[in-house]
């Protein structure tokens, strides 16, 4: 079992179409900078200087980030992850 | 139409073609249309403005539509009130209100971005339209969904009150409950916009969409006779309606439709929800999600996706920002309709109360003329004053026990 990480429509172009992806336990960041070895361009699209972008959201199990501990957030082998534009709704 | 050039990232200005899209692929920033401001000028005379139908249309050429609008056609253009008796009992010069609960069809501001995003969804070709809602925007999305053939789905959260849940169903659209807060709804609902091919009027059509709110402002200003207010103090929630409302401003003044501008821009939030008031108090550069807990439901965004470009304007036009509490809420929704006969939602008491803070603390001067955003009617939810009105004098069908009561009543009411 791995994490897994829904990946947002703007974000396809990296993943090569690919709606979910898999990654490695461990924090947030660590799983953001992961993934971009298997899809560079990840990383700066979604993250600057070991920070999420302020119009990015992430959801680990349907909660914000920001709630728990923001990019040294905790994630497990069966966690899902949720990336998702902040731009949305109101 | 010739007038509409594209959109463009706010963060990173790189150019995007008109499309059902709305974040940046690179940074993530949100898409905004931008207008050949030139061309428009030529056109967009006061002349012109006047001679056509008093509807949002009649500032068609800053609308991101291209052909006949498909829904909406009778939306927009709301009385602007000048709120004499409200003035003197809060205490200040010249006081308007923009009276937008009285919107065709469904009541509320939100008829106007809805005639503009599904105007915009029919262009794009889709037959199904949905939204994430806190109330208002899904009976705009329904009521105009059914009058322009769509097939509609709304999601809201599954606590929201039962009389705005009922005015939705009236339209027959499939509505979603949601087992969580407007936040969760927002969320899953990008994940449904990402894997099935429907205009979300607030997620892939939200650059069209949040465009419609900014008629409310352009009105405001012909009303007031070719000038922007002083001060103008709007309710927020994801803090889209005051970045349009400033971006109208900028336009009539861009266009020289009015002289000048120097208004000043005032956030009005429930303290239960107030990411953007506390960011503008305590003056950080950090909007900090909440969980809300108000009973201003339709403000009820603990993540406010303009929620940086809101303070931003706040703080560059010399406003401020304030929330009020619940009691805060109910008691000025009674002094305006006690005042001036206007049944407001809780969102219309938040910016009332939060005017009247933001007058007592010396934000909001007194002097000059103020406009208060008033963006949804009271009828759509009626809970909130459950306990909080008298009760009706329950008399016997005879002079004598009527007359007994109207001793008792005196000068009030």
């Amino acid at each position: 079992m791995a994490v897994t990480i829904r990946i947002p429509t703007p974000l396809q172009r990296v993943t090569q179409g690919k709606e979910v992806v898999e990654g490695t336990p461990g924090t947030v960041i660590n799983l953001v900078n992961e993934l971009d070895k298997a899809y560079p361009g990840l990383a700066e699209r979604i993250s600057e200087n070991g920070k999420i972008r302020r119009f990015v959201n992430i959801y680990v199990n349907e909660e914000d980030i920001r709630f728990l501990d923001a990019e040294n957030t905790g994630v497990k082998d069966g966690d899902e992850v949720s990336i998702v534009p902040a731009i949305a709704g109101g | 139409m010739a007038h509409v050039k594209g959109l463009r990232c706010r963060e990173c200005s790189r150019d995007y073609p008109i499309e059902p899209i709305y974040v940046c692929e690179f940074c993530f920033g949100p898409l905004e249309v931008v207008y050949d401001y030139e061309s428009i000028r030529g056109v967009l005379t006061r002349d012109e403005i006047r001679s056509r139908p008093q509807n949002l249309w009649r500032y068609r050429e800053l609308l991101p539509v291209e052909g006949e609008p498909v829904v909406g056609k009778q939306s927009g253009f709301t009385p602007l009130i000048k709120a004499d008796r409200l003035a003197r009992a809060i205490g200040v010069d010249e006081l308007y209100i923009k009276d937008d609960t009285v919107t065709h069809p469904t009541l509320s501001f939100k008829d106007r971005v809805v005639s503009v995003a599904l105007s915009k969804a029919s262009e794009f070709g889709f037959d199904t339209v949905a939204c994430a809602s806190t109330g208002n925007l899904a009976h705009a999305v329904a009521a105009q969904g059914a009058a322009g053939g769509f097939r509609r789905f709304v999601f809201i959260p599954a606590t929201l009150e039962r009389s705005k849940i009922v005015a939705s169903l009236a339209y027959e659209p499939n509505v979603m409950a949601v087992e969580g807060n407007y936040d969760d709804v927002n969320r899953l609902c990008s994940e449904i916009a990402n894997k099935y091919r429907w205009a979300f009027v607030n997620i892939n059509i939200r650059p069209y969409y949040a465009e419609g709110s900014k008629t409310q402002g352009h009105e405001i200003c012909e009303q007031l006779g070719w000038k922007a207010p002083d001060h103008v103090v709007v309710p927020c929630a994801s803090g889209s309606l005051l970045t349009k409302i400033w971006k109208s401003f900028e336009e009539m003044h861009k266009l020289d439709l009015i002289p000048e501008l120097r208004s000043k821009v005032f956030a009005a939030q429930p303290t239960g929800c107030s990411p953007i008031s506390v960011a503008v108090k305590t003056q950080s550069e950090v909007i900090r999600p909440v969980k809300p807990d108000t009973i201003a439901r339709s403000l009820a965004i603990g993540n406010p996706a303009d929620g940086y470009y809101a303070s931003r304007v706040v703080h560059n036009t010399g406003g401020w920002a304030e929330d009020a509490t619940d009691q805060e809420i109910v008691d000025a929704m009674k002094l305006l309709a006690r005042t001036e006969g206007i049944f407001a939602e809780t969102a219309g008491g938040v910016t009332l109360a939060c005017a009247i803070k933001l007058l007592q603390s010396g934000k909001l001067p007194r002097e000059g003329s103020t406009v208060l955003c008033i963006t949804g009617n009271g009828m759509k939810t009626k809970e909130a004053l459950d306990g909080q009105v008298d009760n009706p004098h329950r008399i016997k069908p005879n002079l004598g026990s009527f007359e007994e009561v109207l001793s008792r009543i005196g000068d009030h009411g």
